[in-house]
């Protein structure tokens, strides 16, 4: 058997999932076969993203032309490692969460099930074309299309307060990447003659190292994906949308399209060296490092469990950032690894979040005292999520701190050493506080009003979440503790990248 | 498709008579349903001969054309290169689509025995329109453009309510005003140059210099056009005038009535006055750049607050008429060939969106926001239609509207005027929000007293050229390379004084690693 | 100066015909004085036309035998191509001010605006 060649692999990785949402749609009567579909495609659509590995990690570039777009400007995609390493974790995780989806929202009874199949396919073709993206406008065209994409899904339940937040999620996100990313990118376009990615940055020399330094914090704010502060408001909005929703898109596809969006025009825009140079990375690494403490602080004053994994997530998003930021070769690596990394982890607290909310119809951690017994499968995996986000051994997470840590020791920026380190004991005080009341608190005292909601039984004498949640929640905890054990595959595309001396 | 070479040569004259003649057939055939016919038919012809004109011009070429073999200067001439030739097939694109919708919208709209005259109006109006469009002598701008705006006088005063007849009132007297003044400086040009041929006119301002007659006539000629082309201060009459008229109607003043004025802006400025004057010693560019600036401001926010759903689009027109103007002021070539390129796009947006506030017009027979609720169930071909055109408002990559806003941003950019980059996105975000208004409340469920709740979609006829131009918002997005290379072509006709024909791209990166 | 002055006086007659008929427009709250206020200021720009067009001693523009100097004829010509267009202006403003009179009983700009203003309320 041969395999196809990597240009018609990356072409599939988008036109597949396209193809799967419009099947989907199609094939909405039947539920059976509208899941199978998703879960087929997503398989495919990774197996597909390994296929582009194998390539792209002999030193393959794979590129694809689509159109002319504008003059000089091309619609186009290209492979390159970072790309790549954002495709496998979104293509990866894609069929997981489906898996997961179909336990979750059938024992949820959710409506519009269909839609929200189909459209979570497109935002997943919209991922896929931000991590192929050859140049900045094509980027750009797919960030705005999954923004678009995403819209239904977030407003998926249909009450005001899914409406309030779904308006909220497209004025910023919408607002910052029309006024601020739209000129940054334009800007780039005028001074460089170019907006194409290219290893060692294409602004070097043609910018001013003031106006390079503003255009990168336009570049850093313009990216709402990113929830860095003062643009971070819609994340913790958006946690109305289902549980799986949360988890792939606010966890993983859509958040990490912004940072990673972030990394490519450090990297491959201004070129570490000029970033460094500018100074702009370092104002944005500061404004991480705020974000970082300040969302810790706040996810530990939150009750309501998705909210606290929101504010947690915008606090590791600006680990990406501070690593970007920083634009050394461990500051670049670290920001790599981290998407990775923190993509598994938080993945994981999602679906235990949405697991104990089918089994118990309980939203809030004050509620969770005792549950780990009743639950101990998913409350384990929960422990197994926290402590890679916390970056401890033998878990992923710890990869990347220390290539984040090591990136600020480097760049002898002790105060930003200081705020990572506080927030990996903030995100100890948040997180590890959750396994620890569901496993060694008493159970809690009976709720008449939790009781009378779930009559049926659930909410009283809770058991573990439907398999098919549960075979999700254990291959990416799974994943957590092999991505501690074989990070080298990683390693080795970031060495294509940034020379790590190992 | 070939034609015999004598019609072929008579193609600019054609441009004129065809719709000429079908304004006095339907006239005379006082029959409202009839009356459709030859405007129509017309229509497609006109259609079809700018389309062959514009395909010419597209190689650069300028077609000449003597009026009754009358050389210029001494006779009067037709002249069409890129620029014009793109502004005739947008006006004329935008009434076709418009009169195909107009059967069902005009019929439900007006009372049988004025509807002939309707037809006859605006053929008259596109006669002008392409006749401001197609000479070459400044006079002649003149008299084209009293035809049309007697024409869309009488079409704003021929819509449904009463207050059409103020509308059209206040529309004439701030019109008249302005084509005075525009025939005040002809008149100073005139004296000073002794020709009205435009060429000519140029020429002789190159050599004699300036004085204060011909500075005194620019200015004139400015601000007179400025009241045609609704650029802020002189934009009042402009939303009462697109709310009070006829759907239809509405759709092709907005479509076609202010570009043709913003094209004899930029041709007079231009081509006429050249840059030297006009920015130079006149700083004109730095008067439009205000005014441009007032104009986005003052539609945008205006445009939020409307109830009124044609209204509101009317006052984003005034918004974006301030796009055109500034990619003019900023004078450089990707700013004159965005401003071209805005005026293509803007017409298929906004006519696109007239349309479908047509469609609901016709169904309901409310254009208020309010009864808008929920008419996105019963109509989802034209609300998505409506979204889309939306969309290409506010620039959404893939869509006709992104392409003009980057090369605007990029002309900006490339003189340094970073503020007003960042204003027109803005701008952009403020029109992402009053589209948004629209759109949600037809997405909203409907009231079960409101007309919206037992909407139906709007008849195939009125619905057909709507989705086509919603394609077209989608079409150009994708490929604009067509209406790109007219425009490229007018910006380096207009500015011949830069050197480089190639136009946006800066130099290109050297392949370094 | 006062020499100059005075020898421009087309100049002034039209620019004072200018100025009263653009203030008429804009002052009056009568339709029809505002008709009336445009005709002047468009006869203004005709008579302004005209002038441009004159010379000290030219005659009309037909060729004889005893006349060498001839005025411009071209801008005649223009005016009264110009008087057409505002008599054509003029008549279809008279119209709409008869259709208003019809639709709102009333030509003075106060009584409309307040009778919009009471429809305005009562929807």
């Amino acid at each position: 058997m041969t395999i196809p060649a990597p240009e018609i692999l990356a072409l599939g990785c988008i036109v597949l999932p396209l193809l799967c949402g419009g099947l989907v749609a199609l094939a909405g009567r039947y539920p059976d076969l509208r899941e199978t579909i998703t879960l087929a495609t997503g398989i495919l659509v990774f197996a597909f993203i390994v296929g582009i590995y194998v390539e792209v990690a002999q030193g393959a570039r794979p590129q694809i032309f689509l159109a002319h777009f504008l003059p000089g400007i091309d619609f186009a995609l290209e492979v390159e490692p970072l790309g790549l390493i954002f495709a496998l974790v979104a293509g990866f995780l894609w069929p997981v969460t489906s898996l997961y989806a179909i336990g979750y929202m059938r024992a949820h009874r959710e409506r519009n099930q269909t839609r929200f199949y189909a459209c979570f396919a497109l935002s997943i073709a919209c991922a896929m074309g931000v991590a192929f993206a050859a140049n900045l406008v094509t980027l750009f065209v797919f960030y705005e299309l999954l923004t678009l994409a995403t819209w239904p899904l977030v407003t998926h339940a249909g009450t005001p307060e899914a409406k309030r937040a779904g308006r909220l999620y497209l004025l910023i996100l919408l607002s910052t990447s029309i006024v601020l990313q739209l000129l940054a990118i334009a800007w780039t376009w005028q001074a460089a003659g170019s907006v194409d990615f290219r290893l060692g940055g294409i602004l070097q020399g043609r910018m001013s190292e003031g106006v390079a330094a503003l255009v990168f914090c336009l570049f850093a704010f313009g990216i709402g994906k990113a929830a860095l502060m003062p643009f971070h408001r819609w994340l913790p909005a958006a946690m109305v949308a289902p549980t799986p929703v949360s988890a792939l898109l606010h966890a993983v596809a859509v958040v990490k399209a912004g940072v990673f969006t972030l990394l490519k025009v450090s990297v491959y825009i201004f070129g570490p060296g000029f970033l460094l140079a500018s100074g702009g990375g370092r104002i944005i690494a500061f404004v991480a490092g705020f974000t970082i403490v300040v969302a810790s602080v706040v996810a530990i004053y939150k009750d309501n469990l998705k909210a606290r994994l929101a504010w947690s997530t915008i606090s590791h998003l600006s680990y990406v950032i501070l690593g970007a930021g920083l634009a050394t070769v461990w500051g670049v690596a670290g920001a790599a690894l981290h998407i990775v990394m923190h993509a598994f982890g938080k993945i994981t607290l999602f679906f235990c979040a949405g697991a104990v909310l089918v089994a118990t119809h309980r939203k809030r951690i004050s509620e969770l005292d005792g549950i780990g017994r009743k639950m101990p499968l998913t409350m384990g995996a929960f422990a197994i999520g926290s402590l890679c986000i916390i970056g401890l051994p033998p878990l992923g997470g710890m990869w990347s701190k220390w290539s984040l840590a090591l990136a600020t020791v480097d760049a002898e920026q002790w105060v930003l050493l200081a705020a990572l380190l506080l927030s990996s004991m903030l995100s100890m005080a948040y997180l590890l506080a959750i396994p620890v009341r569901a496993f060694l608190y008493p159970a809690a005292a009976k709720e008449p009003k939790d009781a009378s909601r779930s009559g049926e039984g659930p909410g009283e004498s809770p058991a573990e979440a439907p398999i098919a949640c549960l075979v999700a929640i254990g291959i990416t905890s799974i994943g957590c503790v092999a991505l501690f054990v074989f990070p080298d595959p990683l390693f080795d595309l970031i060495g294509q990248v940034v020379p790590l001396h190992r | 498709m070939s034609l015999p070479a004598g019609l072929e040569a008579q193609l600019p004259a054609l441009q004129i008579v065809v719709p000429l003649m079908a304004a006095l057939i339907a006239a005379l055939l006082r029959h409202p349903r009839w009356a459709w016919w030859p405007a129509t038919i017309a229509g497609f012809a006109s259609c079809a001969i700018a389309l062959l004109l514009a395909k010419s011009a597209a190689r650069g070429e300028v077609t000449i054309y003597a009026l009754g073999g009358w050389i210029a200067p001494f006779g009067i001439e037709y002249r069409i290169d890129a620029l014009n030739a793109l502004v005739l097939v947008i006006i004329n694109f935008a009434s076709l689509f418009a009169l195909v919708h107009a059967r069902r919208s005009v019929a439900a709209e007006i009372r049988p025995e004025r509807i002939h005259w309707l037809y006859c109006a605006w053929m008259l109006c596109l006669t002008g329109l392409a006749g401001m469009t197609i000479t070459g002598d400044a006079f002649n701008v003149f008299v084209f453009l009293e035809i049309s705006s007697l024409a869309s006088y009488i079409l704003v005063a021929s819509g449904p309510k009463r207050d059409a007849l103020l509308a059209s009132f206040r529309y004439l007297i701030p019109g008249s005003i302005g084509a005075t003044f525009f025939l005040i400086g002809l008149g100073l040009l005139y004296m000073q140059t002794g020709t009205l041929n435009m060429a000519d006119i140029a020429q002789r301002i190159g050599e004699g210099g300036t004085d204060r007659t011909i500075a005194a006539g620019a200015l004139f000629v400015v601000i007179g056009i400025g009241v045609k082309a609704a650029i802020f201060p002189l934009h009042a009459w402009l939303p009462s005038a697109y709310e009070q008229a006829p759907s239809s109607v509405a759709a092709f003043l907005a479509g076609a009535s202010t570009k043709v004025s913003l094209y004899v802006l930029m041709r007079f400025i231009f081509d006429i006055f050249g840059i030297d004057l006009a920015f130079g010693a006149l700083d004109i560019d730095l008067l439009l750049m205000v005014l441009a600036i007032a104009s986005v401001v003052a539609g945008s926010l205006v445009a939020v607050q409307q109830e009124e759903v044609k209204r509101l689009l009317a006052w984003s027109s005034i918004a974006q008429i301030g796009y055109m103007t500034l990619g003019m002021a900023l004078g450089n070539p990707a700013g004159i060939a965005a401003s071209a390129l805005h005026l293509f796009n803007h017409a298929l947006m906004k006519v696109a969106l007239f349309l479908a506030i047509g469609n609901f017009v016709y169904r309901t027979g409310s254009s208020a926001l309010g009864s808008l609720v929920g008419a996105g169930r019963g109509m989802p071909w034209t609300m998505a239609a409506f979204v889309v055109a939306g969309m290409s408002l506010v620039g959404v990559p893939l869509t006709a509207g992104f392409v003009s806003k980057w090369y605007l941003l990029a002309a900006a950019l490339e003189r340094d005027l970073w503020p007003i980059a960042l204003l027109i996105l803005v701008s952009s975000v403020v029109a992402a929000i009053y589209l948004w208004r629209v759109a949600s409340a037809a997405y909203e469920p409907a009231p079960a007293d409101s007309p919206a709740a037992t909407i139906v979609e709007a008849p195939w006829t009125m619905l057909a050229p709507l989705l086509l131009l919603a394609l077209a918002n989608l079409w150009f997005g994708v490929d604009p390379s067509p209406v790109l290379r007219l425009a490229e072509q007018a910006a380096v006709q207009l500015s011949v004084p830069f050197e480089s024909a190639e136009i946006i791209a800066p130099s290109p990166l050297s392949d370094t690693n | 100066m006062a020499e100059n002055f005075l020898d421009a006086y087309p100049w002034w007659g039209s620019i004072v015909l200018l100025s009263i008929g653009l203030y008429v427009v804009m002052a009056s709250r009568n339709y029809i004085k505002k008709v009336m206020g445009l005709s002047i200021f468009q006869t203004a720009v005709f008579i302004m036309y005209i002038q441009i067009g004159a010379m000290e001693g030219a005659t009309a523009p037909i060729v004889d035998a005893h006349h060498s100097l001839y005025a411009n004829p071209l801008t005649h010509v223009l005016i009264l191509t110009a008087i057409v267009v505002g008599v054509a202006t003029a008549a279809l403003a008279l119209a709409l001010v008869v259709r208003i009179h019809a639709a709102w009983g009333s030509i003075e700009e106060d009584d409309i605006v307040r009778a919009a203003k009471r429809e305005e309320a009562e929807r």
